[in-house]
Formats: structure tokens, C-alpha cells, sequence
């Protein structure tokens, strides 16, 4: 699989879909959704954390229209988590649909069915609820040993020790050393350590959660959702609605942006039981104030850093310890915090020594959930921010303490158990990077007269590709009677182009036009197993299952070629829709095989199948560089430039791969610059609405610029790695950096406002 | 209560009831290419042309458009489509929730302004926003559509 003369892969194709999604088709799931499904709405909690002492629906049912009122009686009493992670999940099972006890404002008290929304929401008003109300844990510092216990509840399970304490407030603990860090630090030159406050960040995808559910003519309960996970979901819904996963089926139609948001099964348990309950089809739509304030966030988290360098500025040592703010429950904050840990130790291999632990704390807030990053992003923020401070202290230019501590191709790690580093082009990026962005001349800062300067900042990081030893995909594809190509994965496409890109390997692989190809997805009848998109997995898990299920059914295709055109099998080859014997004397197309295959006497249809798991996790990179203009009379930041130079390793689409690069960058100019997800004293969010939190919009970023350094992953399908996350991390670090070279403020709790930039420069 | 209004060139009588918003109704007549994202009247996803200039169909009440013209992406194919092609092409429609409305404004722009500097294109975007692409892929092809470069 060597690049060069490939047909496909390495190509800008279109979208399949997206002619369809840019003109208003209608294939998002409040489009497809019966239009007299019943519409459900969540009566939600006024406290942050409280007991139902009554709860009475009598008013509410007897409003003509409503269908019917759901409160925590009237709900399975098994304990789950909504995580979107394969079984057995290291999340606590914490969850119950309805709860007697509520956990943060806006946990939910009530589900609501009516024949309209505007019923549904008269009938809301008509529930008097009275609760007992308890002393709320809002601050994420005071979580542990706090008065309150967040879920004192007896049957609250693990599946295996993920280091919970409930009586604490600790859903995770995670501990890992190798070496001796303390021992290392003491023979260090140099030693910088500092304390960092990545904020809880909205995904704020633009189609908000959304689930229609109805029971089809089997009486399976079918659910269409706008969800990253469809297997998982169907998982879940068994086990929460106490089901055989066999009675549920998943669809995903197409999805209008998930972030990791919608790697958590918020809303499909919701219209699920209403559907099971009334036998009647359900569509819940969360409205842009409960996706703010009822779903989930990044997990906001402090962060102590220490980073130890010897006089020539080789790192030795690096100590994180980190506190992470799950909210009011656990899903993924097991994994979150480990990754913080495992996306940045092995940046840096010249270390002897590195240590890392961390506990994720309940608080009666919003629940942090996966986004983008994922962990990574927070620990990049803290690390990175370290290094450019140990730089400064060793004077040293910050790309230099880069190039001579990175990890290099054919390195092991100290906390990689063995794994050999199969590509990296980190340090081409880093030099690409200083290039494009004028590092030469800019850096650290200039004055540029009306009191405003100039200065840049540079901030590297790395991810994984798909989860090692965990991580699988499945992929069939068959030859159909018409000599065309069905190909059915159950990796799901949220935008990203994975439908697209999964095509094109097909299709290189096959030596096939695309358009020969349909490709279905997203169906848990139908797909086969894939755990969903997430983890920056698809194009390298699901990629590797395709290419592998490709070639089975092209050994297929040329074995029966050979038959029929009775030559032996090395004497033909695939070139378009045809087998030809390599002499080009000869040759049957596609067609005809299939017809002599699947029809009359043939009786064999050609189907290659594969399953892919990984047992590594190659890292992509991302050299990030900023620059930024500060105001010294109000400390106002412009972003004036963003260079961004990639390692995915091969390029399956440029352009797609560059949208995923710039997409990632400008959300993490956002958590850099802009968002907050901000409580009240009483834990009610402020933040709900596009009013107060802020996303970027196209005059907030300035300008973004990427490049691509490739390199060629031995164990990638045709040398690709992932791109999803890893491109979200770069820009708080980076930009951070800018700022205190332009002046001298070191910002570490996120985001960077005017208001801690003017405050920092009156202390100076 | 009745409003007569011609939607994408069709004349039509609709009921709608008195506090019911344009977007609300459109999705209602099948015009389902209208998204809605935010209820603060600030994402731009529901952006439809009343009499030819784009509005936010969240924020207006139906019964104001009665006896005006109403265009929404369904009303202008051929040309959504081409600049379509030119978004797809540059892979920046990604999710493509946000697309219908931007397409909308992008068609608006060209028909208001004259060789609009970048500057001028960003403002008057700027009220649409989009959360996958990082609004670089749909500068670029916005340039390219207003260009006149073939895809």
C-alpha cells in the first residue's frame, strides 16, 4: 500500500452526502420523524441537589392531549451509565432515568408526553413537586470531604475498580510513576511548576440532542437519534429500560455536529419509554438552553505542573497532578482523566522520571462528559504551558527545548509499555510551523505603535488513533448482481466525512470508481459492530477494517476471474470494472462475474469481511503556532494568526482532513479566548444560551492556516493516522504563550479575557 | 387565523396560529431544509428571504408575512446549487446543519453587493455561525463562487 498513482485515497472527493445536507434535504432526524409522534418534554430540577419528597401528576393528566406523565416511580430501578464506551464500561453505573434524588439544576424530575409541545409544556406547570432541599457541592476544589455526598446511594455499581470512593466525592482516581520523580526533580537545573485552570467547555454542535422512537412490526423499539454511538446506544437503552438489546434497534441518520456531545446518550432513554410505555411513536428535541445546561461539557479541571530540565534543556521529569470536575455523574470521567496523563507523558522521551495522578470529583453540576480532545486538551494546556515557562527559564527559544526532547520514530515511552513509536514528522511540523508563521522574526514580540504588540506563541501535542487493545471495527462489502458494490460499516458519520473517506479506500483498494459504491452505516440491524465515532477512531480503526474486507472480496473477485477466464489466478489482475489477464488478452467485467456468481448456477455471492482491532494507538501531532495583537491599555487580544502544521500521518482527503484541521483549531481558539460554561452561587447555569456563552463566530478567529507534514503509519490503513481531536488542542497553549510574550501576563485560568489580561498587567 | 403569502413562487393561503414564528410554519408546510439552533434569534440556521432579503424565520411572527413573497433553499435550486457544489467541493459544508441558511445569506450577499472586499463578506456573514468548519473552507468558497471559478 504505497502512495503514489492512487486514484482515491490522497483525493479531494466531495462528500457523498453532502450536496444533499448543504441544500436542505430533508435527512436529519427531526426530518425523518412521523409528524404525529408524540412530543416529549423533561419537567427538570429548580435545585442543585435535592429529594423528591411528592411529586403529583394528577392536574398534568387530566389536560386534554397529554399522553402520558413519567416520574420516578414509574421507571426501572437498575442503575447505568450513558457513557459511549464498549462494555464493560469504566464508568460508574450512576444513572436512573428518573431519580428520587436530583442532582444538579436541571437534572430531570418528570418526563412529559403530549400530542403537542405546547400541551406537553402546559402540563409541565401543572406537576407540583415538593423536594427537600440539600446543601449543594459547587465548588470542584471542595468536592473531596465535603458534608455532602453526592450519590450515597447503595446500589451504585462499577465494573471494575476504577478508584471510586463515594463518600469522598471521587467517581475516578488514577495513579502512574515510573522512575523516581522526586529523586529526578533534585538533579534537575531547572525546575518550573504552576497550577492550570482549563474551563468546562459547551460542545455546541448546531443540531441540538434529538431522538425519535417508535415500535415497528415487530414490536421492537426502533430509535433514530443524532448520536455518535449507535451501539452503544442500543446497549444502553437494554439496559436501562430492561430489554434484550435484540428488542432495540439504532439508526443514525445524518447528524448535524456531536463534538464528543453526543458520545453520551442524553436524550434516547426519554422518548424510548414513552414509546414503550404508550406503544405509540415519541420525538424528544432538547431545545439550545437544555443542551447547554442538560447534557454534558468538557470537564473542567486544575492542573499542577512540574517540569524538570537539566542545564541543556533536556526534560527529565514531568509531575502532573490533576483534579477534574465530573459534575453530577461519571461518564467518562475515568477515561477523561487518564488520557490527560496518557496524551501528554509521552511527548517528551528524554524523561527519566514522569508521574501523573489525578482524582475526578461528583459536584452538583452539569455532568462533563466527552469532547473533543479529551483530556488531552486540558493536560496539553497545562504541559505546554510548562515547557514554554521552562524555556524561558533556561533561555532557550521554545521551538528548540521541542526539537530536542521530542519523541522520535522507533522510541518506546516510559509509560508506554513497550509500544515502539511507528511515525512521526513532529519535527518537520515544528519546523513547517516556524516558517509559515514568521517565528524568525516575530518572536517573542514587537511594539507596533498605539500601544499595541505583537508577539507569538507555540504550543505542540499529540493524541491517539483509535483506543489500543479495546478499539475494534467491522466491515462487509459484497459484490452485488449488478456488478456494483454495497459496503456496510457501522461507523457514523457526524459530518466528519467517514461515509466519504471509508468509500475512497474502498474504492482504491478494489481499483473501483467511488460511484460504484453505496455505502450503509449507522443501523445496528444491519451494520456491523463498530463502537461508534469517537477516540479518534474512524478513519484509522474503521479504515483498517474496510481495507482488510476489501481485499478479501478483491482475492474473491480475481480467484472466480480466473476461473471463468480459465487462466491461472497470477495471471490476472483488477483495472477498473473489469478482471483482465495481465497479457490484456482477455478480460470480464464485474458485471458478468457477478451475474455468473450470484444468479442462475452460480450460487455464491463474493463478500469480503473483516474485523480490526488495534493493539497500538499511533499518535498523530500538531505543531501550533499564534500570533496575537494585545491592547496594553485595555488588554484586549486579537487573534491575528493561527498556523497549524499536521502529522495524520497519510491524507486519505485533503480538503476534508483540512476542515477537520481548522474546524478543531477555531474551537480551540474558542475555550482559548471566548467560552465558559459559568454557574450562579445557587448552581444554576448562567451560561445558557448563545447570548452569554460565547462561540466563536467568523470575526472572532482571524485567520487560520494549515499545512500538513505526512508521514506513514506502518500499521494505518495506506499510512493514515487520526485527525479529530488532536486538532483542538494546540491553540490555549499557544495562544497563552503569545500573550505573556506580548505582556508578560501569564493567564493559566482559561479563557484568556481582556478583563485577566488588564488585571495581570496592573500587578506586573 | 389565514394568511395568503407567496412561498417560493407559489402562491398560498395557510392557517397559522397567532403567535406562531416562520420557521416554525415553513417546517410545518415541508420546507424542511429550515433548521433552527438557538431560540436567541443569533445562530443564522433559519435564515429564509422575505421580499428578497434574508431574515431569521425564528424571530418573525407568520402572520407578518402575510401578502409578501417568501423564499426559502427549496425556492432557488439552481443556484443553491451552485454555490453548493462550490462549498462541497471545498469540503466546508461538513455537517451541513448550518448550510441551508447560510447558502441563504451567501446568495443574499451576492445579490446586494458588488465586489465585496473580504472584510465586507465576513460582516455580513458574521451572523451565521457554524460550529464544525472554522468558517475558513467557506470563505475560501465563497471567493471562489463570487469568483465566477467553475467546479
Amino acid at each position: 500500500m504505497k502512495k503514489g498513482g492512487m486514484k482515491s485515497v490522497g483525493q479531494s472527493i466531495r462528500k457523498v452526502d453532502g450536496m444533499a445536507i448543504a441544500t436542505g434535504k430533508p435527512v436529519y432526524t427531526q426530518d425523518i420523524a412521523m409528524s404525529h409522534a408524540l412530543v416529549v418534554k423533561i419537567l427538570r430540577s429548580p435545585y442543585a441537589f435535592a429529594k423528591i419528597i411528592s411529586i403529583d401528576v394528577s392536574r398534568a393528566e387530566k389536560l386534554e392531549g397529554v399522553e402520558c406523565i413519567l416520574t420516578y416511580r414509574d421507571v426501572p430501578k437498575g442503575r447505568f451509565t450513558l457513557a459511549g464506551q464498549s462494555y464493560p464500561e469504566p464508568s460508574p453505573y450512576d444513572r436512573l432515568i428518573l431519580d428520587e434524588i436530583v442532582r444538579y439544576v436541571g437534572d430531570e424530575v418528570a418526563i412529559i408526553a403530549a400530542v403537542d409541545e405546547k400541551t406537553a409544556l402546559q402540563a409541565m406547570k401543572r406537576i407540583k413537586v415538593a423536594y427537600e432541599v440539600l446543601e449543594p457541592v459547587l465548588d470542584f476544589e471542595q468536592a473531596i470531604g465535603h458534608a455532602t455526598i453526592v450519590h450515597p446511594e447503595e446500589d451504585l455499581h462499577v465494573n471494575f475498580d476504577i478508584g471510586l470512593q463515594k463518600a469522598q466525592n471521587i467517581a475516578s482516581s488514577w495513579k502512574e510513576e515510573v522512575g523516581d520523580v522526586e529523586e529526578e526533580f533534585k538533579r534537575c537545573s531547572v525546575v518550573v511548576e504552576d497550577v492550570y485552570y482549563p474551563q468546562a467547555q459547551a460542545h455546541a454542535m448546531m443540531e441540538t440532542y434529538r431522538a425519535f422512537t417508535y415500535l415497528d412490526h415487530t414490536g421492537r423499539l426502533v430509535v433514530v437519534t443524532s448520536t455518535q454511538i449507535p451501539f452503544h446506544v442500543r446497549r444502553q437503552l437494554a439496559r436501562a429500560l430492561q430489554l434484550p438489546a435484540s428488542k432495540v434497534r439504532v439508526l443514525k441518520p445524518r447528524i448535524g455536529g456531536g463534538f464528543g456531545g453526543k458520545q453520551t446518550g442524553c436524550v434516547e432513554a426519554f422518548a424510548g419509554i414513552i414509546t414503550l410505555k404508550t406503544g405509540k411513536p415519541a420525538l424528544i428535541i432538547y431545545d439550545r438552553q437544555e443542551t447547554f445546561s442538560c447534557t454534558t461539557s468538557r470537564h473542567a479541571m486544575r492542573l499542577k505542573a512540574r517540569v524538570g530540565a537539566d542545564h541543556e534543556g533536556i526534560i527529565r521529569a514531568i509531575d502532573l497532578e490533576v483534579l477534574s470536575d465530573t459534575g453530577a455523574y461519571g461518564e467518562h470521567a475515568a477515561t477523561v482523566l487518564s488520557c490527560v496523563g496518557h496524551y501528554t507523558l509521552p511527548l517528551y522521551n528524554k524523561t527519566r522520571a514522569v508521574r501523573f495522578t489525578g482524582n475526578a470529583v461528583y459536584t452538583n453540576k452539569m455532568p462533563a462528559g466527552a469532547f473533543r480532545g479529551y483530556g488531552a486538551t486540558q493536560g496539553t494546556f497545562a504541559l505546554e504551558s510548562a515547557v514554554n515557562k521552562l524555556a524561558e527559564k533556561l533561555g532557550m527559544d521554545p521551538t528548540e527545548i521541542r526539537l530536542k526532547n521530542i519523541s522520535k520514530e522507533g522510541e518506546t515511552f516510559l509509560t508506554g509499555q513497550g509500544v515502539l513509536l511507528g511515525s512521526s514528522s513532529l519535527d518537520r511540523c515544528i519546523e513547517k510551523g516556524k516558517e509559515m508563521i514568521g517565528w524568525k522574526d516575530k518572536f517573542p514580540c514587537r511594539e507596533i505603535g498605539n500601544n499595541k504588540v505583537r508577539a507569538v506563541g507555540m504550543a505542540i501535542t499529540m493524541q491517539g488513533s483509535g483506543i489500543a487493545n479495546i478499539g475494534t471495527a467491522s466491515a462487509e462489502i459484497r459484490l452485488n448482481d449488478d456488478g456494483n458494490f454495497t459496503l456496510l460499516t457501522g461507523a457514523t458519520d457526524m459530518g466528519t466525512g467517514c461515509d466519504t473517506i471509508l468509500s475512497q479506500m474502498a474504492a482504491e483498494i478494489l481499483e473501483i470508481p467511488m460511484e460504484t459504491i453505496v455505502l450503509i452505516a449507522g443501523d445496528t440491524d444491519t451494520s456491523p459492530y463498530d463502537p461508534g465515532s469517537y477516540a479518534s477512531s474512524t478513519t484509522y480503526v474503521a479504515g483498517g477494517a474496510v481495507v482488510k474486507a476489501a481485499k478479501e472480496l478483491k482475492d474473491k473477485i480475481l480467484e472466480q476471474g480466473s476461473k471463468f477466464l480459465g487462466v491461472s489466478l497470477q495471471d490476472v489482475e483488477m483495472d477498473g470494472l473489469v478482471v483482465r489477464t495481465v497479457s490484456g488478452d482477455e478480460e470480464m467485467s464485474l458485471a458478468k462475474i457477478a451475474e455468473l456468481t450470484i444468479l442462475g448456477t452460480g450460487n455464491l455471492q463474493l463478500v469480503g469481511y473483516a474485523t480490526q482491532g488495534c493493539e497500538v494507538s499511533p499518535p498523530p501531532y500538531v505543531a501550533g503556532f499564534a500570533e496575537v495583537e494585545v491592547d496594553q491599555e485595555t488588554g484586549k487580544v486579537e487573534l491575528i494568526d493561527y498556523v497549524a502544521v499536521v502529522d495524520c500521518g497519510t491524507v486519505i482527503n485533503p480538503n476534508l482532513a483540512r476542515i477537520q484541521a481548522e474546524g478543531g483549531i477555531v474551537q480551540g481558539i474558542g475555550m482559548a479566548l471566548y467560552e465558559q460554561v459559568n454557574y450562579n452561587d445557587l448552581g444554576k447555569m448562567a451560561t445558557n444560551s448563545f447570548m452569554q456563552y460565547k462561540i466563536p463566530c467568523r470575526k472572532d478567529v482571524g485567520k487560520v492556516r494549515i499545512a500538513f507534514e505526512e508521514s506513514y503509519e506502518p500499521t494505518g490503513p495506506f499510512g493514515a493516522k487520526s485527525i479529530g481531536e488532536v486538532v483542538a488542542n494546540t491553540p490555549s497553549p499557544a495562544i497563552a504563550h503569545a500573550v505573556y510574550n506580548a505582556v508578560g501576563v501569564r493567564v493559566n485560568h482559561l479563557p484568556i479575557t481582556p478583563e485577566k489580561v488588564f488585571l495581570g498587567m496592573q500587578k506586573l | 387565523m389565514q394568511i395568503i403569502l407567496t412561498i417560493n413562487n407559489k402562491l398560498v393561503t395557510w392557517d397559522v396560529e397567532k403567535d406562531e414564528m416562520l420557521a416554525d410554519t415553513l417546517r410545518s408546510h415541508g420546507l424542511l431544509s429550515v433548521k433552527k439552533a438557538c431560540e436567541t434569534s443569533c445562530c443564522g440556521l433559519c435564515t429564509v428571504w422575505v421580499e428578497d432579503k434574508s431574515v431569521l424565520s425564528c424571530n418573525i411572527l407568520s402572520v407578518r408575512v402575510h401578502g409578501k413573497k417568501v423564499t426559502t433553499i427549496e425556492g432557488v435550486p439552481k443556484e443553491a446549487e451552485e454555490f453548493a457544489r462550490v462549498l462541497t467541493a471545498e469540503g466546508s459544508e461538513q455537517c451541513g446543519f448550518c448550510s441551508p441558511g447560510f447558502i441563504m445569506n451567501v446568495l443574499a450577499m451576492k445579490h446586494e453587493l458588488v465586489n465585496p472586499s473580504e472584510e465586507e463578506i465576513i460582516h455580513y456573514l458574521t451572523g451565521n455561525l457554524c460550529r464544525c468548519t472554522g468558517y475558513m473552507g467557506q470563505l475560501r468558497a465563497v471567493k471562489t463562487f463570487l469568483g465566477g471559478a467553475l467546479v
